[in-house]
């Protein structure tokens, strides 16, 4: 044989690992080399917001197992990726280091989107607001920091109404925090739930204590006074309607940025993660593939259109597929003989309440029915497009879901 | 193979029951129920659930 072919897996987190651990199921034998710009090996972030959030933050206790499969694996960690050059097969590292490559996985995910806004306290600076107390929870170091700031009688401050808003809301009451979650939108988890669930679950959140100020956004941060804006803590914040909200801690839970800037200058369609064809490959791009919450792919379950899916399931899904376009395309392997298709499965946890749900709710919001139970206690939502079934929410009714998944995954 | 499912960490999402349902199974109560000690053949599925349990909570012994 001649010499060893090499994969670069740009980014370290589950859509990395997943992608590494099927290209060795897949039979590739050769060199991969997998960077991240997190300091730490992969890691499970859903319980940042819940459980990990609740106790301690441990990389110990959140770390996924490496199969021995993956145990010689290069991780090259605590470095980003800063650019590539597709047409030369090579990727520039934050560092200096390039390295050229047979393939590239494309996993470096999503951010926080931040909001930046100015401090209203200086009226005409352009410099940021307050910088203390104000957090975002993606990484270990972020949730940690926000841990900390955790404390009984805390006066919490939630951006967004979001699954993380709203998980992180739970979480820091639980903890004896005062909270207020402020969002443009009237109903909380609007997008993903209907309104009719999401204003159930507004009273659950209500009946614990959270106040909401919804159909509103934060128009500026108030900080402390006579220092500067750089590193002052944050003390509240106004709003867009002109109201103003006392605030020790606030939570940035506002949407997510894909981190496609590396791959600027190849010609790419970048606009909302990375456009790939049905079966995960960049468009147009042999040899290169992109994996997790990036991957923005058309899901033939539903219709031709292009959409990227923030679920945790998403990152194991396309690197199933993914690796088998890749090995195909480096003629390792014989292509998929279907195109991609996976069933968008999520959940959420707030308080004791666990939401579950299969199949994509978005789709069906014009038809909405309660299948079983009711909205203030348990319940299964149906979600319909053009009278079928295109996806469920239960909260609770755990006995429940394996029939309901069947039904949504049956119905496409 | 054995299946050890930590039971202080699972909080019976049933992932798992969607990838190897040989092996795991959401009882009439909502909680997990699993073998321990599976046919081989099933490691694939096995493997598979391990990877999609949203806690981590299911550690494959050889």
């Amino acid at each position: 044989m001649g010499t060893t072919r090499r994969i670069v897996i740009a980014g370290a987190s589950m859509g990395g690992l997943r992608a590494a651990e099927r290209l060795r199921a897949g039979g590739f034998t050769g060199e991969i080399v997998a960077i991240g710009d997190e300091p730490h090996l992969p890691y499970n972030r859903p319980p940042l917001s819940k459980e990990a959030l609740a106790t301690e933050v441990t990389h110990e206790a959140l770390a996924f197992r490496l199969r021995p499969a993956v145990a010689d694996v290069a991780w090259r960690l605590g470095v980003r990726v800063a650019g590539a050059d597709l047409d030369a097969r090579a990727v520039r590292l934050g560092d200096g280091t390039e390295l050229t490559y047979d393939g590239l996985v494309v996993a470096t995910g999503m951010r926080p989107r931040r909001l930046h806004l100015a401090d209203s306290t200086r009226p005409g600076q352009t410099r940021p607001g307050p910088v203390t107390g104000r957090h975002v929870v993606r990484t270990i170091e972020d949730a940690r920091a926000l841990r900390a700031e955790l404390r009984p009688g805390a006066n919490v401050l939630v951006a967004g109404a979001g699954f993380i808003g709203c998980e992180v809301a739970a979480t820091a009451r639980t903890l004896g925090a005062s909270v207020t979650v402020v969002a443009p939108e009237d109903v909380p988890m609007l997008r993903p739930l209907g309104p009719g669930l999401g204003a159930a679950l507004r009273r659950r959140h209500e009946e614990r204590g959270v106040a909401f100020l919804l159909g509103r956004t934060i128009a500026a941060f108030l900080g402390e006074t006579g220092r500067a804006g750089e590193g002052s803590r944050v003390t509240g914040a106004e709003l867009s309607d002109g109201t103003r909200v006392a605030a020790d801690v606030v939570v940035e839970a506002v949407g997510s940025v894909a981190n496609t800037e590396w791959l600027a200058g190849n010609g790419l369609d970048l606009s909302d993660g990375v456009l790939c064809d049905d079966a995960l490959r960049v468009e147009g791009r042999r040899g290169v593939v992109a994996v997790g919450d990036i991957a923005r792919f058309p899901n033939p379950r539903y219709d031709e259109v292009p959409r990227r899916v923030e679920h945790w399931s998403i990152p194991t899904d396309t690197a199933r597929h993914a690796a088998i376009t890749l090995l195909a395309d480096l003629g390792l392997a014989e292509p998929a003989a279907t195109p991609f298709a996976p069933l968008p499965t999520f959940w959420s946890d707030q308080y004791e309440l666990r939401l579950q749900s299969f199949g994509a709710p978005a789709l069906g919001g014009s038809d909405i029915r309660v299948l079983e139970g009711d909205l203030d206690g348990e319940v299964v939502v149906g979600y319909h497009r053009d009278g079928e079934l295109v996806g469920v929410v239960l909260v609770g009714m755990p006995s429940a879901a394996a029939r309901y998944r069947a039904a949504c995954s049956a119905a496409a | 193979m054995k299946v050890i499912v930590d039971m202080d960490v699972c909080k019976d999402h049933g992932q798992c029951v969607f990838a190897a349902p040989e092996v795991f199974q959401i009882n009439e109560n909502g909680r997990l129920v699993y073998v321990a000690e599976p046919d081989e053949s099933l490691r694939d599925a096995v493997e598979e659930a391990a990877d999609v349990c949203p806690l981590q909570a299911i550690t494959i012994e050889d």
